[in-house]
């Protein structure tokens, strides 16, 4: 019965329920992210760092995250947190923990060659005109920086939330999570139900990411104009 | 750490390795077969296609590789189109990777100045020789660098692919853990084993893309004048 | 004029860019085979456009290109077979960049003309020789000079043995020094009978190629003659002021 299968999505309160799903993971996201920008700028600094050391550790982490598969950390940290702290992290926490360690390296890289490519004629132009060392920062490098730095971070923010579906491997009870009960719960009355429910999900997330990649095309094409 | 667990216990990893490598290969080789497929579309502009190449696109970019994985394999029986765990990876990383692929060649293409084009049809070949053998070649080795990147994002992808019952390294690892709870034993090995088999593609696309930089149609030699 | 025989008819051409005012106006224009036609003309005339749809680079709005007798158009299913009898030479070394020099002339004959490999590279060697840059058959687009770039341009176009040659200003973009060697090659192509139309700035060099100069501007022809007639005393006012330009660059290069 594929004609009524799509009705399962409106019965009582379905439709409602796995927007709250979809909202857990982007929670999560959400949060990863304003956790991954402050303490990127953070790492984006200490990657320019002099010392020889602090580079090569800086190396390692970018090649950690550049190589290990999310769903490979969150496993590391959820089941290896669990074991060794002898704490039981819920899946959330994990998850965060583990996308902001993936995005505080992304935001880090970013960061550093923002920094590198602003030619020193902006300090100096910003200090022959009276500026303090705070003014020149304030008004004219962190404006640019940010402004060339907007469209990737709007696509690390996509791929965070594309990525969040993962969590529902680790227990969290989100939109995937839910679809697979309201599947069940309608096993009997609509079996095709598992059509519309993953249909409905994919286009939730494509409504969603979609408006972000498109502002940050948006972007990216204003500032090579 | 028991070792005596991992000697026994490793040759599973070995085969699950094994059949992420063949279907990581053959989603890899579809991919970059749609993507040129769809970046020449794109590029020459040909009507309806067009229009269908730039919504695949679209949808496969925003929307999660398990979401698509979920669909084909629970969703689609429902239709009466069963896969099997193996074709539904394969279709879904190439559903994937193809609009990933299809988007570095056309920045390749983009980088491409209309004038070769037009000096291509000049001396009389048609639109489609043009693209072959003179576009496509330029187009290619500036989209290296992107598509290299594109390779390791895809095989890493391949992690999800115990969501739709394949047998491949998680699926392991999640066994190894709820059934020996041996979990320090089974995630170093599930750690190894990404390592192994991603840290060569990294280090070879690496190389890659140095050469591709810097010796590129004779940069290596004497440059006089203009 | 060494031959009588009509090669392109050009009839009441109008074209215009994303419906703007149109940057040729009704255009008419012939020329015969053998014969060297030069076209000159403030930027923005038209000119290089003209060249463009002769080549039917362009879409025309209306009017018709007609070569060798039977009219053509850039929809139609043989364009690319009429545009191997067309060769044209551009602005810009637009030489491929991923082929070696010989690698750029010999693409066209193997691919489009399915020729001999051993005949084509025999021919392309001799016209290379004859531009003075058969040592550089190996090297690749980057490693020339701009000048060196743009005799190959010319080489890869004739190996084609197209009926006519279009040049649209090949020496713009390049460094005066160089200018010379390049002008040099279409002075004898000239001699040796091809057949040309040629846009360019470079007055002196008209002067010693056309056998016939069109004064281009606003996308009309002003002027038509000669080319000692038009260089001494051009007929109109418009012509007479652009050459002036020129005289007065002259005088400031002299300084």
């Amino acid at each position: 019965m594929q004609d009524s299968g799509i009705l399962v999505l409106f019965q009582g309160t379905n439709f409602l329920r796995l927007w709250e799903g979809l909202w857990v993971s982007l929670r999560i996201a959400v949060i990863s992210m304003g956790l991954s920008l402050v303490l990127g700028i953070l790492m984006g600094m200490i990657m320019t760092s002099k010392n020889k050391i602090v580079r090569f550790l800086c190396r390692v982490y970018l090649e950690i995250v550049r190589i290990m598969p999310q769903l490979v950390l969150l496993f590391l940290v959820y089941f290896g947190a669990a074991k060794h702290l002898g704490i039981n992290l819920s899946g959330d926490v994990a998850a965060i923990i583990v996308f902001t360690f993936w995005g505080t390296a992304e935001m880090g890289d970013l960061v550093r060659s923002a920094l590198i490519s602003i030619p020193t004629h902006q300090y100096e132009s910003g200090y022959g005109l009276g500026l303090t060392k705070l003014q020149v920062n304030l008004y004219i490098i962190i404006p640019q920086t940010v402004r060339r730095l907007l469209p990737s971070l709007i696509n690390l923010l996509t791929r965070m939330i594309k990525t969040t579906s993962l969590v529902v491997l680790i227990g969290v009870i989100e939109v995937v999570k839910v679809g697979k009960q309201i599947i069940d719960a309608s096993r009997y009355t609509t079996p095709g139900a598992a059509l519309w429910v993953y249909g409905a999900i994919f286009i939730m997330y494509f409504l969603i990411c979609y408006p972000f990649s498109r502002i940050s095309a948006v972007l990216e094409k204003k500032i090579k104009d | 750490m028991d070792m005596e667990f991992i000697r026994n216990y490793y040759p599973l990893y070995v085969e699950a390795a094994k059949m992420t490598i063949v279907i990581a290969l053959i989603g890899i080789i579809l991919s970059l077969l749609i993507g040129l497929l769809c970046s020449m579309i794109k590029k020459l502009e040909i009507p309806v296609l067009k229009t269908i190449v730039n919504i695949y696109i679209e949808l496969s970019r925003n929307t999660p590789l398990l979401i698509q994985l979920f669909f084909l394999y629970f969703g689609l029986p429902k239709l009466g189109i069963v896969l099997s765990s193996e074709t539904c990876a394969i279709v879904g990383l190439t559903f994937l990777g193809g609009s990933y692929m299809a988007e570095a060649f056309r920045t390749g293409i983009d980088s491409v100045s209309d004038i070769q084009l037009e000096s291509g049809l000049s001396l009389g070949f048609t639109r489609w020789q043009t693209f072959l053998h003179i576009v496509m070649p330029q187009a290619i080795a500036t989209s290296i660098p992107v598509l290299c990147a594109n390779v390791i994002f895809l095989i890493k992808e391949t992690s999800v692919f115990s969501a739709v019952a394949l047998a491949d390294l998680m699926f392991v690892a999640k066994d190894l853990i709820g059934i020996y709870y041996k979990t320090d034993e089974a995630l170093l090995m599930l750690v190894l084993s990404y390592l192994v088999l991603l840290l060569p593609v990294s280090l070879i696309c690496t190389w890659i893309e140095r050469r591709a930089r810097y010796a590129g149609f004779g940069n290596t030699g004497t440059v006089s004048g203009n | 004029m060494k031959n009588e025989k009509e090669i392109l008819k050009v009839e009441h051409l109008v074209k215009s860019y994303d419906k703007g005012d149109p940057i040729l106006k009704d255009f008419s224009f012939m020329m015969n085979k053998g014969e060297v036609v030069v076209i000159v003309g403030p930027s923005g005339c038209g000119k290089s456009t003209f060249l463009r749809c002769m080549n039917m680079l362009e879409p025309i709005d209306s009017g018709k290109i007609i070569f060798k007798g039977r009219p053509i158009n850039r929809e139609g299913k043989n364009a690319h077979e009429i545009r191997q009898k067309i060769g044209m030479v551009f602005q810009s070394y637009d030489l491929f960049p991923h082929k070696s020099i010989l690698g750029n002339i010999l693409l066209a004959p193997l691919k489009v003309q399915k020729r001999d490999k051993k005949e084509a590279e025999q021919e392309a060697e001799q016209l290379l020789d004859r531009v003075g840059l058969l040592d550089k058959k190996d090297a690749y687009p980057r490693q020339l000079s701009g000048g060196q770039k743009q005799r190959v341009a010319i080489v890869r176009a004739l190996i084609m043995h197209p009926e006519i040659l279009l040049l649209d200003e090949i020496t713009a973009a390049l460094d005066p020094e160089m200018v010379r060697e390049v002008l040099q090659v279409v002075l004898e192509l000239a001699k040796d009978g091809m057949t040309m139309l040629i846009v360019t700035h470079e007055m002196e060099f008209a002067r010693a190629v056309a056998d016939r100069v069109l004064f281009l501007d606003q996308g009309e022809i002003i002027e038509e003659g000669h080319p000692a007639d038009f260089f001494a005393k051009p007929e109109t006012e418009r012509a007479k002021q652009f050459l002036n330009t020129f005289h007065y660059e002259a005088i400031d290069a002299q300084a």
